[in-house]
């Protein structure tokens, strides 16, 4: 069974600004998929319409065999976790505790169980002993740690991650590396940073203009020049796939 | 201007603290459900972002300085209610994590620098605006006033407290003369300041801008009618007697007026029958004939006059508009 | 104005005052402050008394002098203020000196420097023994409706990151030879406090699809309150008691 479904979808902003335009895409259970894409394509765009913050004007979404509709957008929230670009719009609260806490507790869990669920998610991103910080003394790869554990608390079981990369340090990036290839969590992973999905994810998936344009092993599309070039996407100076172990 | 504790007795503080809790619940009401289902994140960053601006000095004349307090500023860019809640959080936290102004003269500061400065500023920057041809030097002219005006008035609620239940045995006329004359001039920084940042939103995003969200400015922008033109110089005109109305007895002085009242101790009269801390009853029946209380009644009428003069002429305008 | 330190005040510890909870610590404050701001300035033996109060609550507090002397500097706009009423005060008036006083504007002066001295060091004592978050917790537990700790600890949490967008512009504007001298200059950095709300305003948009991602449906829950036991409120508004206790006394004197 696949683990998210997206078919056909269409998204304009109230402006007229046609950013989805039949898009289609299938992630099955325990994957891990990069999607690439030139600034514009509508990867963003594409993110804020898993969770049904933003609504299509046409297609469908499913989680599992639950379509996305007014009826289930809760649900669907709680099982799908969004984590942001930025970690600061991420973390709003004066506490990481009381960060982590926020979504369980909308999402009716009991007192008790919130705080073994905080306690629960902290611990596995390794920064349980930040709870009682405020989110705005944490270095970058805190703060990022701690976001992704905002989600991790309500039992997500399908990660989508925002640019996770960006304003890290290289420590702060393999730490990510290593945090999230040890999450058994279905994952997407929104990013530029191609040597990154590289080493997370084995399939990855293009976009651009609003639809997906190449899908396959991340080591047979970032080998093919012409492909990443067409795209807008480009490898770091001396990065070459096809001298790395392809996984 | 943060009071302190002990600045204004306790009956004035107490009884502006449930003046202010009355224009706070007024505005959660107001803004109602509406808030709590989205605005909360937008309040709250409002409010840091005039944590941030507070701390904006510019350099006023003769070498003192002044900070914008944003009332108008958040009351334009929020709406009344939202502005004065957002402008009311800054200055609970500044009085309890930061010690910044007192906690029993929370009532007298949320007052004065929020719910006076967001509503007068507001009243001031929509009567404008609704008669103003619709263009954005115009919003600015209205926003300059309004933030001007907005400032004038949270000093002279100052004066007016200080009349009823200040401490320390100042003249009132001197605490007068160096309250509303600093602050006249820290008005026009605040006004200035309070048009550009409008100014600079507005060029961007105007969907941001509450205080317009009605007017469809682009479309509006076309050649003024006669009518308007006519409002726009009876109220312009009004706005600027009151303000000269306003700073006169003190541009008569010294421009620094601390400075002034500091040497100028010749003006002491009539003040011993005028106890301060004295109830209103005091301020109202003594008070008309004395010179002192006098000023001060002239320049919140002033004030008050501008601002009843603006709605009045809004108002016709409206009727005549939709007629 | 105070800078944007949100823990400036600030002085971690764990002593008697630090364990004290939050909402007991705010009902303490209040009274010890009424109590200061309604006793007569004639009655210094009461001020004294105010100033003992406050010295043994530093001293329990563990925070130390230096530290609670700074953060009280806070107060010297107002000591400026205070110090002009015997010059411009009315009445009778003393040589002090090469000078002459008014007898009100001394008292006067007096008065609010007392006041105003005493009951900023209780609020400076409360700031720097209270975290942030526990005062926020203390003010809902007292009541303040839901909606205003909520923005408050919003603007709390986002005050250094606007802050620091603020600081990075004028930072950026200075780099490029930008000094501010008179009214003139006022202009970029008006238009640069615009430009920060605007972003601010964005940062409030992200937020709450933050929120909603996490399943905000418009009602803000807010944690479980810790308990308070009564022998805590009791014995921390002792304090706020024998300074009410001194005030009544000295209006009946």
């Amino acid at each position: 069974m696949t683990q998210l479904s997206v078919s056909d979808l269409s998204f304009s902003y109230p402006d007229g600004t046609e950013v989805l335009k039949g898009l289609s895409l299938a992630i099955d259970p325990g994957e891990r998929v990069g999607l690439l894409g030139p600034n514009g394509a509508g990867k963003t765009t594409l993110v804020l319409h898993l969770n049904g913050i933003l609504r299509a004007s046409s297609g469908a979404i499913s989680l599992g065999g639950t379509t996305l509709s007014d009826q289930t957008v809760r649900e669907i929230r709680r099982r799908v976790g969004l984590v942001f670009q930025d970690p600061d719009d991420q973390l709003f609260m004066p506490t990481v505790f009381a960060d982590v806490a926020f979504g369980p507790a909308n999402f009716g869990f009991e007192p008790g169980e919130v705080e073994q669920r905080v306690k629960g998610a902290l611990e596995s991103v390794g920064e349980w002993h930040l709870a009682d910080r405020a989110p705005h003394h944490l270095s970058g790869g805190e703060r990022r740690k701690v976001a992704i554990a905002t989600v991790l608390a309500s039992d997500s079981e399908l990660l989508v991650l925002d640019e996770p990369t960006s304003n890290l340090d290289p420590a702060g990036r393999r730490e990510l590396v290593a945090l999230l290839s040890s999450l058994p969590t279905t994952q997407l992973v929104v990013t530029h940073d191609l040597p990154f999905v590289f080493e997370l994810c084995p399939r990855s998936i293009i976009m651009d203009g609003g639809r997906v344009v190449a899908d396959g092993r991340t080591g047979e599309l970032l080998s093919d020049r012409q492909l990443l070039a067409a795209h807008r996407l480009e490898l770091p100076f001396g990065f070459d796939p096809t001298n790395i172990a392809s996984r | 201007m943060h009071i302190p504790d002990g600045f204004i007795n306790v009956a004035t503080a107490a009884g502006a603290g449930v003046v202010a809790a009355s224009g706070l619940g007024a505005s959660l009401r107001r803004t109602g459900r509406d808030l709590s289902e989205r605005q909360i994140p937008f309040a709250g960053l409002t409010a840091a972002f005039i944590f941030a601006v507070q701390m904006l000095n510019f350099p006023v004349a003769a070498g003192t300085s002044g900070h914008l307090l944003g009332g108008s500023l958040a009351a334009i860019l929020l709406g009344p209610w939202l502005g004065a809640l957002a402008v009311s959080v800054v200055i609970f936290v500044q009085a309890l994590m930061f010690a910044d102004g007192g906690i029993f003269a929370l009532g007298l500061n949320v007052l004065n620098m929020a719910l006076v400065t967001a509503l007068v500023g507001w009243g001031v920057f929509r009567s404008l605006v609704k008669v103003l041809p619709r263009k954005s030097s115009a919003v600015m002219i209205a926003s300059m006033l309004a933030g001007a005006i907005s400032v004038v008035a949270s000093s002279l609620a100052f004066v007016v407290q200080y009349a009823l239940g200040g401490e320390g045995g100042a003249p009132l006329r001197a605490v007068f003369q160096a309250m509303v004359g600093v602050h006249s001039l820290i008005g026009i920084g605040e006004g200035v300041i309070t048009a550009l940042a409008v100014g600079a939103v507005l060029a961007v995003r105007p969907d941001l801008v509450k205080g317009v969200s009605d007017l469809e400015l682009p479309r509006l922008a076309t050649a003024p009618s006669r009518r308007s033109i006519f409002a726009f110089v009876t109220t312009g005109l009004v706005t600027a007697v009151a303000l000269v109305f306003l700073v006169a007895p003190i541009a008569s002085g010294d421009p620094d007026g601390l400075e002034r009242v500091a040497i100028d101790t010749g003006f002491i009269e009539s003040a011993q029958e005028h106890p301060l801390g004295g109830p209103l009853a005091d301020y109202g029946v003594s008070g008309i004939d004395n010179e002192e209380t006098g000023t001060v009644l002239a320049g919140a009428i002033g004030v008050g006059a501008t601002f009843v003069v603006g709605l009045i002429a809004a108002t016709i305008l409206r009727r005549r508009r939709s007629a | 104005m105070s800078g944007v330190h949100a823990h400036a005040l600030h002085f971690h510890g764990h002593s008697l005052i630090h364990r004290l909870p939050a909402a007991v610590k705010l009902v303490g404050l209040l009274a010890f402050v009424v109590a200061v701001v309604a006793t007569p300035a004639q009655a210094v033996w009461a001020f004294s008394g105010y100033t003992l109060i406050l010295m043994v609550l530093l001293v329990l507090s563990e925070v130390p002098a230096r530290f609670f002397l700074t953060r009280l500097a806070i107060d010297l706009p107002f000591i400026a203020f205070a110090l002009l009423l015997p010059f411009v005060g009315e009445g009778p008036r003393v040589a002090l000196g090469p000078l002459s006083v008014s007898v009100a504007g001394l008292l006067g002066a007096w008065n609010l420097i007392a006041k105003a001295t005493l009951s900023a060091g209780a609020s400076v004592l409360l700031a720097a023994t209270t975290e942030v978050p526990d005062i926020l917790a203390g003010l809902s537990r007292l009541r303040v409706p839901a909606v205003l700790v909520a923005i408050a600890s919003f603007m709390i949490r986002y005050l250094e990151v606007v802050a620091g967008e603020f600081r990075r512009t004028r930072i950026a504007m200075a780099a490029r030879g930008y000094q501010a001298r008179s009214a003139l200059d006022w202009k970029p950095v008006a238009v640069s406090a615009g430009a920060l709300f605007i972003r601010s305003f964005e940062r409030g948009e992200r937020v709450y699809q933050a929120m909603l991602a996490r399943g905000y449906d418009g009602n803000w829950r807010t944690g479980a309150h810790e308990t308070i036991a009564r022998s805590q409120w009791l014995a921390g508004l002792i304090p706020g008691i024998v300074a009410v206790a001194i005030m009544l006394a000295s209006r009946l004197l």
